[in-house]
């Protein structure tokens, strides 16, 4: 493949090129149209909720979908909108801010995103072949062992093939940041947002297996009779709840950490100064992510699990706040003394740090315990996780893309819109959820299908279903305002704002190589040192020679492919065991495609010396 | 003129005071307006965490209000470069410092708190309620007093009673939340709380876990009397006779054609503990049919007729077959077992 073949194409050979591809590019822009499909989906889902909880005992969707509809909203937001999202910008931009030409592991990079990709659409498969899952997207035993039809099913087998390409991309992260840093970048040199990828990556390394196994007890109880979480034969329910939690509470983490690093470029970028106490700031990701995994428990303060475990780990739980106080404090400090811009990705930033200092606060609300007591599986605990989810990730998400768009696609988005955008959902969702706090104290379970006239929850409720129609036109305004820079956008320089990671040091959309030269690092925010002293470029640690690169491949997919047929044959083998071919014949692709990968030498490409002479400048 | 604007000040008063207390809610249903133990208890904490929380955020919003009123760039500022701080041992020692105090603050009262609501000291000599949650019900067996009710629960005011619970399907949250904090029902092991009602009242209760399609509609009553008032009930309830026949035909006939079509097998009147429905001794008395509907007898033959419409996913549902006629006489029959003078109104309902 030479570089001519950016030129024009066909549909037809786009799209072959990004089924094949294993450029981490362009598996990060998969990951962000995988992403964003799913949000809207699930935005719908929301606003379904939302359109229900209107009035007092509305009719609109009946109980039975009611359920469907908040399993699916939070199943598909945390695994097929969320992560997905931020998995996009760690692949797009971790390479480029370390320095490196590919991910270490090309071809798993892109068996993650197809394995994600076919998990997800599984999952949304249950809603055409009679009826989702039901149980919440936390789907407790023993209500989701006795949900009825293949709903639950559908959620075992399409959380465990997405919770396969999650766990298969941390761990490329993880080894992409241990080996493959450019000349010069020490740990302690290393971006923010570079440092929370790995430190995410970490998280989903120990927290996913815990996710793994536990589907697959579920799996053998649903699907061939064991009884893990089945009490009348032994089995122990709760044990569901701690494996869940254990990979449930650091989930959490793997889902803010990343925005954490979004807002620790998007700062200093727009205040002109580095980042304030950047190795406090290190060191608080990572005791952040320790502490992930000793607070689990904190969900489970009303199971019984007795005053000296809740007390453990209420105190736990508390402590968390110290380091996330640290960093914003240290936000702020960074800002202080500067020189500010504000643009719209530096408003959702500005944003996060008063919406997020909620959520934080009434995290730590919840952490003692006997007032949790009253909180716990109330609209209380709804308002709170969409303050850190919404509020910390989603603005992040949103602070990220508006961030590097540029980058990405060589254009800038619309300020107009963007700002637009930004008002609309900022308003709409604290008009949403802030209310959600009093709803839960004032008797508001959540998972409410209905709630009854006369009991003070009716205004409540309609402010907030008013609010969440303002996120949906927000979103509506920034997929037009996507649409709009596709077609008019102003075209983005390299580096458009004035930035300090390595990533604005080539051109925007970068070459497929990335950097024709491997970057020498001096230091901390290594373009705005070379900025600095005058030069505006980048030391190169290396000639111009030639590069080589790995070949795109079709495997993955059809390794997924098996996969995903070998899915429909586990969940339907129980009303037949005809479809037990499914599961042999899906198997035998995954496999064969597994076989001829190994078999296959494949030594890739290079990138000729003469081919990037004639590209250069 | 000066009479006018004392008049306005009562009004903006008044309303204010009036969209406050909407602010809290529906009495007795409310946990910010609490009227027990537990719920004090947990108010508490609520109000120590919210002061010190505010505290926190309104810093917060200080130095965000400064930051960004006075660093914004200026006009002429364009190529003006700010100095590239390195960090400042001092100000994070800072605020690293004074978020320990403050979560000290906060621990302390909370680990109190936790080993005060799991004391069970006087459970043996006090008043035990066996608690078990079903889908989409309660039943409430009052331990060593040979009495079964279910949905409404009556407890003596400002006395420690304590529950014992257990789910009999799927899990259940037990909470009630003007009287105190919530506890799960586990099919497999059974949680212990007590609550203590400050109170005479008809309390709302609610399941807090998810349990199904109708589990917004698994809302029963804890019913707070006076201590003579709940010996009384106690007597009253002691003393059915589950045979005893109704005064007029009407509910006669409903009698019969409630054991005809094996009501009996899943419900049971007075005091025989195993059943898979209801118990249905004082269903005449009760605040609530199925806990939702207001207690008239067309709401209780829709019921009757039914209950799929009404709780989605109910264990009833396609269990019997009857005429209306025969609802229309078993609503009669059932809602004439009022055992007891003491009943929701005797709460103060």
């Amino acid at each position: 493949m030479s570089i001519a073949a950016t030129q024009k194409r066909g549909f037809g050979a786009v799209l072959w090129d990004y089924l094949t591809t294993v450029d981490h590019k362009k598996i990060g822009i998969l990951y962000l149209i995988g992403g964003g499909f799913f949000f809207l989906l699930g935005g719908l889902e929301a606003l379904f909720i939302r359109i229900q909880l209107l009035v007092p005992e509305n009719d609109f969707i009946s109980a039975g979908l009611y359920n469907e509809m908040f399993t699916m909203h939070g199943t598909t937001m945390i695994f097929l909108a969320v992560m997905p999202l931020l998995l996009g910008l760690m692949n797009y931009i971790m390479p480029l801010q370390i320095g490196a030409r590919d991910v270490a592991f090309p071809f798993l990079n892109s068996l993650g995103f197809w394995l994600f990709l076919f998990g997800g659409l599984l999952l949304n498969c249950s809603w055409f072949l009679g009826g989702a899952p039901d149980a919440g997207w936390t789907a407790y035993t023993p209500l989701s062992l006795q949900s009825p039809g293949h709903g639950i099913d559908f959620y075992v087998m399409g959380l465990q093939l997405s919770g396969a390409g999650t766990l298969i991309g941390g761990i490329n992260f993880l080894v992409t940041i241990v080996t493959m840093r450019a000349p010069g970048m020490t740990y302690m040199r290393m971006p923010l947002f570079t440092w929370t990828t790995f430190v995410t990556s970490v998280l989903i390394l120990f927290a996913f297996p815990a996710l793994t196994v536990n589907l697959f007890l579920l799996m053998f109880d649903r699907m061939f009779g064991s009884a893990f979480f089945d009490v009348a034969l032994g089995g122990n329910t709760v044990i569901w709840q701690h494996l869940f939690w254990i990979f449930g509470h650091p989930e959490v983490y793997i889902l803010i950490l990343p925005a954490f690093g979004v807002f620790s470029e998007v700062f200093p970028t727009f205040s002109k100064k580095r980042l304030f106490g950047y190795t406090a700031m290190v060191f608080a990701t990572i005791l952040i992510a320790f502490l992930g995994f000793m607070v689990w428990a904190h969900h489970m303060f009303t199971v019984g699990l007795g005053p000296v475990a809740n007390s453990i780990f209420a105190i736990a739980t508390m402590a968390i706040a110290v380091p996330t106080g640290i960093k914003i404090f240290n936000w702020l400090a960074t800002m202080w003394g500067g020189s500010i811009t504000i643009n719209s990705s530096m408003l959702w930033a500005l944003a996060f740090i008063p919406t997020f200092t909620i959520g934080g606060m009434t995290g730590v609300m919840l952490a003692s315990a006997v007032a949790d007591y009253q909180y716990h599986d109330t609209y209380f605990v709804v308002a709170h996780f969409h303050y850190v989810m919404v509020g910390g990730t989603v603005f992040g998400i949103f602070a990220a893309l508006h961030y590097w768009w540029p980058k990405m696609f060589g254009r800038i988005l619309h300020e107009g819109m963007g700002k637009f955008t930004f008002w609309t959902f900022f308003i709409g969702f604290h008009l949403t959820f802030f209310i959600q706090h009093f709803l839960g104290l004032m008797g508001m379970p959540r998972r409410y299908w209905v709630f009854l006239e006369d009991q003070g929850l009716d205004t409540g409720n309609l402010v907030s279903s008013i609010g969440a129609f303002l996120m949906a036109i927000a979103v509506i305004v920034f997929l037009i305002n996507i649409i709009y820079t596709a077609a008019k956008g102003t075209k983005a320089p390299a580096d458009p704002w004035d930035g300090r990671a390595l990533e604005w040091a080539i051109s925007s959309p970068p070459p497929y190589y990335n950097f024709k030269q491997t970057p020498l690092v001096r230091g901390l925010d290594p373009l705005w040192i070379e900025k600095m002293e005058g030069k505006g470029k980048v030391t190169p640690a290396e000639p111009v020679d030639d590069i080589h690169m790995p070949n795109s491949s079709f495997v993955p997919f059809i390794m997924t492919f098996g996969f995903f047929v070998a899915s429909f044959g586990f969940i339907y083998q129980v009303d037949h065991s005809a479809w037990l071919i499914a599961v042999y014949v899906g198997m035998g692709i995954a496999l064969g495609a597994m076989a001829y990968r190994s078999l296959k030498d494949d030594h890739g490409h290079h990138v000729t010396k003469e081919e990037l002479e004639r590209e250069a400048d | 003129m000066k009479d006018w604007m004392g008049k306005s000040k009562a009004i903006f008063l008044l309303g204010s005071l009036a969209l406050i207390l909407a602010g809290c809610g529906q009495e007795n249903l409310s946990a910010l307006i609490p009227k027990g133990y537990g719920a004090e208890t947990s108010m508490d904490l609520i109000i120590l965490s919210t002061i010190i929380m505010t505290f926190v955020f309104i810093v917060v919003i200080l130095v965000f209000v400064i930051v960004l009123s006075r660093f914004r760039k200026k006009k002429g500022q364009e190529n003006y470069i700010p100095k590239q701080v390195e960090g400042s041992k001092t100000l994070e020692t800072v605020w690293t410092v004074i978020p320990i105090v403050l979560v000290i603050i906060l621990a302390v009262p909370t680990v109190t708190a936790t080993f005060d609501l799991a004391d069970e000291t006087g459970s043996e000599d006090g008043l035990n309620i066996e608690v078990t949650g079903n889908q989409y019900w309660w039943h409430f067996n009052y331990e060593g007093q040979e009495i079964q009710t279910s949905q409404d629960m009556y407890i003596p005011v400002g006395e420690k009673v304590h529950l014992n619970m257990m789910a009999s399907d799927v899990i259940h949250s037990f909470w009630v939340p003007a009287l105190s904090g919530k506890m799960d029902a586990n099919p497999e092991n059974e949680n212990s709380m007590y609550i203590e009602a400050h109170e005479e009242g008809v309390y709302w209760g609610k399941c807090a876990e998810l349990c199904g399609p109708s589990h917004s509609l698994m809302d029963f009553k804890v019913i707070a009397v006076s201590p003579e008032e709940f010996d009384q009930w106690v007597e009253d309830m002691q003393n059915v006779d589950p045979e005893a026949e109704p005064e007029d035909a009407v509910a006669q006939d409903g009698k019969a054609a409630f054991e005809e079509n094996s009501c009996m097998g899943c419900h049971a009147i007075g005091s025989s503990p195993a059943q898979v429905g209801p118990n249905l001794t004082s269903f005449g008395d009760r605040s609530k049919i199925a806990g939702i509907l207001e207690p008239t007898k067309e709401n209780l033959v829709d019921w009757l007729m039914d209950p799929e419409s009404i709780k989605p996913g109910n264990q009833m549902t396609g269990n019997y077959d009857i005429t209306e006629e025969e609802a229309n006489s078993i609503a009669e029959y059932l809602m004439q077992l009022q055992p007891s003078e003491i009943t929701p109104e005797s709460a103060g309902d």
